[in-house]
C-alpha cells in the first residue's frame, strides 16, 4: 500500500484469511449522485496475467461486494477545497467489504487504497487480505507543480499526471501556467496575450482545454490552483499587452528591453483587475497563486518615471517597497473577486503587508526551516516546497532524500506547526516536457506523497523501498511510465 | 578536407544555419548555397546508378530507401495537402546512388569504409560511396538536408558534401541485465543510433542481476538466471532480429559476456561455476566471481563461448573483465591452496590474469578478436597485441586521459567511455560537457593517437528501463556521436546548440522520445500514447 494509512500497524497484524473475487459488485448507499468510477474496475481487474480460473482454496471466501457508504452530504457536485474531508474507513472481511467516508473525497481515497490491497496469487486469482483501515491525511494540501511556460505540455500529459496524482493521493495541481518564455493561457478578455505570447498558436490552452483539466481533476478529488506569476517572470505578457511591462532605460534613452510589470501606471491595475476577474471565473478553486518571486529591480532602477514615483511615495531607493506596493494592490484586486491568495516567500521576506490567510510557499533551500518558523510566527499558513524540487535530478536514489524530510522540523509552537498546511513537489520545466515528465515525476514524487499523507512515524526507508517498488510497478501497469527505483523488474 | 576550406564552409554553414537543415553530426566538408530545388514526394525516387555495385535486390539499400521515404514524406501526424505545382524552383526528382564495391549481404566491420559524397546542384542529385555503409550515412545526411516551407512544400538546397567519420568505432552501450529492455526498445534505439551515425551497438547482455540471454547450450542459465524466463529473455530469434536490424543500419553488434566478475546470475544455472565464499572454514552460502581454479570452469567457458561465437557474427566479442572483487577468492581455502601451488603468493591479480588469459585463448581459438575493460590492462594480464581496451574509469587508477596515454603507449588500441557515462545524470544541460571532450587530449605520439579507434556512450541500467531510456539517451548521446564522427575542429558549443536543438525537434518528428536541451518548443511536440 502506498501512502500508509493512519492506523497502519493494525493492517500488518491482521489474520491473513484470503478472499478471491473475479467480479466485484459495488453497492452505493446513501449517495444518489455518486457514480462508481469505472476506472477502478480496470485498475483492479485488468491485469495481463492470464487467469487459470479461480483456484478455490478451502479457506478462501469470495468477496462479492464492496459496499460504499457516504455518511454526510457527499459534495458530489462541488469542487474540492482545503477543508474537504478526505477521511475514510475500509473494512475487508466476510463476503462484503465496507468503505465508509464522510464525503465523496474520502470514497475516492478509499477506493484507491482498496485497489492497492488487491493482488493476484500465483494462480492469477484476485485476492485481498482481511483488513481494517482507518485513514485520513496528515496534511490537507498535497500538491504537484507543473510548469507549462518553459515547455508547453499537451493536455494528454496533464491528464496523465492527474491520474498518477490520484494513485498517490495528491490533491492539488499547482498549474504554473505562464512565465517569461511563453503565455499559453488563452484569455477571452485579452486574446492577444496568447496570440502574441505563446510559443505558437498550437501551443495554447483554450478555455475548453482548461475546463477539461479542471473537471478531470475534480473527478479525482484534485484542486486546480492556477499561478499567474507577477510582477517578475512576465516577459511573455508584454508581447500581447503593450505598456504593461516596465521599459528599461540605458541612461536617458529606452533600451528596447523590458522588465517586470510596471507598478506605477493605473493602466496596469486596470488590466490586472479585468484579467483576474476572468481568472476568478475560469478557475473555480478558492485560491489563486500570484507568484511574486525573483523580481529583478535593475529595470525599475533604470526607469526615470519609476524613480520619480518612488520619490513621490517616499520609498527612497527601497525597491522592495515598490514591489510590496504592487503586490498589495494585486492582493486587493484578488480579494475583490473573492479569492484567497498564495504567494512565493519573497513576498513575505520583502515585507509586503499580507491579508490574514494569505498562504506563503517556501521554496528557497537555504535554511528553509528558519523561513517556515518566521512565516508561521507571523501567523501565515505555509506550503513547503524547498526540499522537493524534483527538477533537480541527480544520479541515484534521490527519492530517499525527499522521503526523509519532516515538514514540521522547525523551531515553533504547536500553533505555528498547525499553520503548515502541506507541501508541493515542484517540477519546473526548463528541462522537462512531455518526453520526460512522467519518468521524472514518478515515482520520486510518490515519496513526497507519502510524507504528506501518512503519519510522521512512518519513516522506515527499507519498508518504504519495498512498498514503493511494488507501487511503481502498479503505476506502470496502469499506464504511468514511472521510472525504476533500482535494479529489478516488474511482474507483467 | 581540413584547413581553410573547412573554416570557410563552417562560416558559410553557420550563416545559413537559419536556412539549411539541422545537420547532426556535422559533416567533414559542407558547402551550401541559397539556391534550392523542389521535391515532390509523389515524383521523387531513390535510384541506383547503372554502374553501381549495389543494385535493386541489395537489401541494405532497398530497405533504406523505403525507410527514408517514410521519414521524409510521411509525417506521423500533421500532413498538409500537396501545394499547387507552381514552383519557381527547379525540381529534383531523384537521388541517384552509386556504390563502388559490392557487399550488400555482408556485415559491417571495424574496417568498413563509411565515406560518401553528396552532390546536389543544377546538374546532379547524386550520392557516391565506396560501400553500402557509406551510402547509408549519406542517405541519413540527405534526409537531414530536405526541409519544408511553411506552406508544406519540400525543398533541398544546392549542396556539396564530402564526409567520412573521424573514428571508426562509434558505439552505444545498453545494459539489459540490471533491467530487461523489451525488444522494441532495442530496435528503436538502433533506429536513433542510425540517425546519429553511431555504428556499434555494445550489448551488455548479462550481469549480476539477471541473465536474459537464451542459451541453447545451457538453457538452465536462462531459466534460472533471468528475471522471468517466460517474459524477460532474448530468444535466439530475438537476437537474430537485433543483429539483422542493426546490419541494415550499418551497425555492428558487439556482444559482452562479462566475466569473471559480474556473474552472480550465472550461478543458479551452472552449479559449481562461481566461487563459494567462506567464513573461516565454512562456506557462507554466498558466491563470488567465476571459480578460476576448476577445469570444469574452462570446459563450461569453452562450450559457452563456442555458442556465443556462432550466434554473434561480429569479429569482436567483449569479454568484460571489470571490477573483480577478490574478497571471495581470498576466503576460499581451495583457492588459497591453488595460489600457493602456482606461486602467486598473495597477488590475486595474478589469479585474475590466469583466468583471463585462459579465457582469451579459448576465444581466440574461435577466431574472434576481443575487447576488454581497462582493468585487464591495469592488472597486467597478458593479452594479444590486437586486443582493444575500453577506458571507463574517470579517476582511478589514474585520470582517464593518462590511462589513454598508457594504453596506447603499450601499443594497444583504445576505446574511450569514461567521460561518457550517460547514466550519470545531473541538473542542467550536461550535453555540452559531453560534447567538449576531446578523445585525443593526452600526451602521445601521432602513432599512439592513431591507436584510439573511437569511443562509446554508456547507458548502464541500474536506474534505467524502457520507461526512461529514450529521454535519458537522446539527444545527449548525440553529443558523443558528433564528437566521434566530426572533425576535431568542430568544437563551438553555440554552433552545436543551434543544430542539436533543431535536430532534437527532427527526432521528435521522427517519433523519438528525445528530451529537451533547454527552454523552448518544437512545432510538433511529443504526444504520449
Amino acid at each position: 500500500v502506498w501512502s500508509i494509512a493512519q492506523n497502519s500497524p493494525n493492517l500488518f497484524h491482521t489474520k491473513c484469511s484470503v478472499f478471491s473475487s473475479n467480479y466485484l459488485d459495488v453497492i452505493r448507499a446513501r449517495s444518489s449522485c455518486f457514480a462508481f468510477p469505472g476506472r477502478y474496475y480496470d485498475y483492479i481487474f485488468d491485469f495481463n496475467k492470464s487467469q487459470l480460473g479461480p483456484a478455490k482454496r478451502n479457506s478462501a471466501v469470495e468477496l462479492k461486494q464492496l459496499l460504499v457508504s457516504v455518511v454526510l452530504e457527499p459534495e458530489c457536485d462541488l469542487y474540492p477545497s482545503i477543508t474537504s474531508d478526505e477521511s475514510y474507513t475500509l473494512a475487508v472481511e466476510g463476503p462484503v467489504a465496507f468503505l465508509k467516508a464522510n464525503r465523496v473525497w474520502g470514497v475516492l481515497r478509499g477506493l484507491e487504497t482498496f485497489s492497492q490491497l488487491i493482488y493476484q496469487d500465483s494462480y492469477g486469482t484476485f485476492t485481498v487480505n482481511e483488513s481494517n483501515i482507518i485513514d485520513s491525511p496528515r496534511f490537507p494540501h498535497r500538491g504537484i507543480l507543473i510548469d507549462t511556460a518553459r515547455h508547453f505540455l499537451p493536455i494528454k500529459t496533464i491528464l496523465k499526471t492527474l491520474d498518477a496524482m490520484a494513485f498517490n493521493k495528491f490533491n492539488v495541481l499547482h498549474w504554473h501556467i505562464v512565465d517569461d518564455q511563453s503565455f499559453p493561457y488563452q484569455s477571452v478578455a485579452f486574446p492577444e496575450l496568447s496570440n502574441k505570447g505563446s510559443y505558437s498558436l498550437s501551443h495554447v490552452y483554450t478555455p475548453n482545454d482548461v475546463r477539461t483539466v479542471i473537471e478531470y481533476a475534480r473527478l479525482r478529488g484534485i484542486r486546480v490552483i492556477p499561478e499567474f506569476d507577477s510582477p517578475g517572470h512576465t516577459q511573455s505578457w508584454g508581447k500581447g499587452q503593450k505598456n504593461l511591462l516596465t521599459p528599461c532605460y540605458n541612461g536617458p534613452k529606452q533600451s528596447g528591453t523590458f522588465g517586470p510589470i510596471n507598478p506605477i501606471l493605473n493602466s496596469t491595475y486596470c488590466f490586472l483587475s479585468q484579467f483576474f476577474k476572468e481568472v476568478s471565473t475560469v478557475f473555480p478553486d478558492q485560491f489563486v497563486h500570484l507568484g511574486g518571486d525573483e523580481v529583478e529591480f535593475t529595470c525599475w532602477e533604470s526607469n526615470p518615471e519609476v524613480i520619480a514615483f518612488m520619490k513621490k511615495k517616499g520609498f527612497g531607493r527601497d525597491f522592495q517597497r515598490l514591489q510590496s506596493f504592487y503586490i498589495q494592490k494585486l492582493l486587493g484586486i484578488v480579494s475583490t473577486v473573492n479569492k484567497g491568495a498564495i504567494v512565493w516567500q519573497e513576498v513575505f521576506d520583502d515585507h509586503a503587508k499580507l491579508n490574514p490567510g494569505t498562504v506563503v510557499q517556501v521554496w528557497k533551500n537555504e535554511m528553509y526551516p528558519v523561513t517556515q518558523a518566521a512565516v508561521t510566527a507571523a501567523g501565515f499558513p505555509v506550503i513547503l516546497s524547498a526540499p522537493w524540487y524534483l527538477d533537480w535530478i541527480s544520479y541515484g536514489q534521490d527519492w530517499r532524500n525527499y522521503y526523509k524530510v519532516d515538514p514540521l522540523d522547525f523551531d515553533g509552537s504547536q500553533e505555528q506547526k498547525k499553520l503548515v498546511i502541506g507541501g508541493e513537489a515542484c517540477l519546473w520545466g526548463e528541462y522537462v516536457d512531455a518526453t520526460n515528465l512522467t519518468p521524472r515525476l514518478w515515482p520520486r514524487a510518490s515519496a513526497v506523497g507519502e510524507r504528506l499523507w501518512s503519519q510522521q512515524n512512518i519513516k522506515d526507508l527499507e519498508d518504504a523501498y519495498d512498498r514503493l517498488t511494488i507501487h511503481r510497478c502498479r503505476m506502470a501497469r496502469r499506464g504511468i511510465a514511472a521510472e525504476p527505483l533500482f535494479t529489478g523488474y516488474c511482474n507483467f | 578536407m581540413a584547413g581553410p576550406g573547412l573554416w570557410f564552409s563552417l562560416l558559410l554553414a553557420a550563416a545559413l544555419a537559419g536556412r539549411a537543415a539541422a545537420l547532426w553530426p556535422w559533416p567533414q566538408y559542407v558547402q551550401t548555397s541559397e539556391s534550392h530545388y523542389a521535391i515532390f514526394p509523389y515524383n521523387f525516387q531513390f535510384r541506383y546508378h547503372a554502374s553501381s555495385a549495389a543494385q535493386p535486390g541489395c537489401s541494405v539499400l532497398d530497405e533504406a530507401f523505403q525507410r527514408y521515404r517514410d521519414l521524409l514524406f510521411s509525417s506521423r501526424s500533421w500532413q498538409p495537402p500537396e501545394p499547387a505545382r507552381k514552383q519557381h524552383a527547379p525540381e529534383k526528382s531523384s537521388l541517384v546512388i552509386l556504390v563502388g564495391t559490392p557487399g550488400c549481404n555482408e556485415l559491417p566491420s571495424l574496417e568498413s569504409g563509411e565515406n560518401y559524397t553528396l552532390t546536389i546542384n543544377d546538374d546532379h542529385c547524386f550520392l557516391l560511396s565506396e560501400t553500402v555503409w557509406g551510402a547509408l550515412r549519406g542517405l541519413e545526411t540527405f534526409s537531414q538536408l530536405v526541409w519544408r516551407s511553411p506552406e508544406g512544400a519540400f525543398f533541398i538546397n544546392k549542396t556539396e558534401i564530402e564526409d567520412f567519420p573521424r573514428f571508426p568505432h562509434r558505439g552505444l552501450l545498453l545494459d539489459t541485465s540490471r533491467h530487461y529492455l523489451p525488444l522494441t526498445s532495442i530496435l528503436d534505439t538502433l533506429d536513433v543510433m542510425a540517425y546519429n551515425k553511431f555504428n556499434v551497438f555494445h550489448w551488455h547482455l548479462v550481469d549480476d542481476s539477471s541473465f536474459p540471454y537464451d542459451s541453447f547450450t545451457f538453457p538452465e542459465l536462462t531459466r534460472k538466471g533471468s528475471y522471468d524466463p517466460a517474459t524477460h529473455i532474448y530468444t535466439a530469434q530475438d537476437v537474430k532480429e537485433v543483429i539483422e536490424y542493426a546490419r541494415l543500419r550499418g551497425i555492428r553488434v558487439l556482444a559482452e559476456f562479462d566475466t569473471p566478475g559480474h556473474t552472480l546470475s550465472w550461478g543458479p544455472g551452472v552449479p559449481g561455476l562461481l566461487t563459494p565464499c567462506y567464513s573461516g572454514s565454512h562456506p557462507t552460502g554466498t558466491f563470488g566471481p567465476v571459480n578460476p581454479i576448476l577445469n570444469t570452469t574452462y570446459e563450461f567457458m569453452s562450450a559457452f563461448f563456442l555458442e556465443v561465437s556462432s550466434v554473434f557474427p561480429d569479429f569482436y566479442l567483449h569479454l568484460g573483465g571489470d571490477e573483480v572483487d577478490f574478497t571471495c577468492w581470498k576466503s576460499n581455502p581451495d583457492i588459497q591452496a591453488f595460489m600457493k601451488k602456482q606461486g602467486f603468493g598473495n597477488d590475486f591479480k595474478q589469479l585474475e590474469s590466469f583466468y583471463i588469459q585462459t579465457l582469451l585463448s579459448i576465444v581466440s581459438a574461435y577466431d574472434k578478436g576481443y575487447v576488454v575493460w581497462q582493468e585487464v590492462f591495469d592488472n597486467k594480464v597478458k593479452v594479444r597485441p590486437d586486443t582493444i581496451i575500453q577506458v571507463w574509469r574517470e579517476e582511478t587508477p589514474v585520470h582517464y586521459t593518462k590511462e589513454m596515454e598508457l594504453i596506447t603507449r603499450a601499443g594497444f588500441r583504445a576505446l574511450l567511455s569514461a567521460p561518457w557515462y550517460l547514466n550519470h545524470i545531473t541538473y542542467g544541460p550536461d550535453w555540452s560537457e559531453i560534447y567538449m571532450v576531446e578523445p585525443l587530449d593526452f600526451k602521445g605520439s601521432p602513432q599512439q593517437k592513431a591507436l584510439v579507434i573511437g569511443g562509446e556512450a554508456c547507458m548502464w541500467g541500474e536506474y534505467v528501463d524502457s520507461t526512461n531510456l529514450a529521454p535519458r539517451l537522446w539527444p545527449r548521446a548525440g553529443a558523443v556521436a558528433e564528437r566521434l564522427w566530426s572533425s576535431e575542429l568542430v568544437t563551438s558549443v553555440d554552433f552545436a546548440f543551434k543544430r542539436l536543438t533543431r535536430f532534437r525537434c527532427e527526432l521528435l518528428r521522427r517519433g523519438v522520445q528525445a528530451q529537451p536541451l533547454n527552454v523552448g518548443y518544437c512545432e510538433q511536440e511529443f504526444e504520449e500514447t
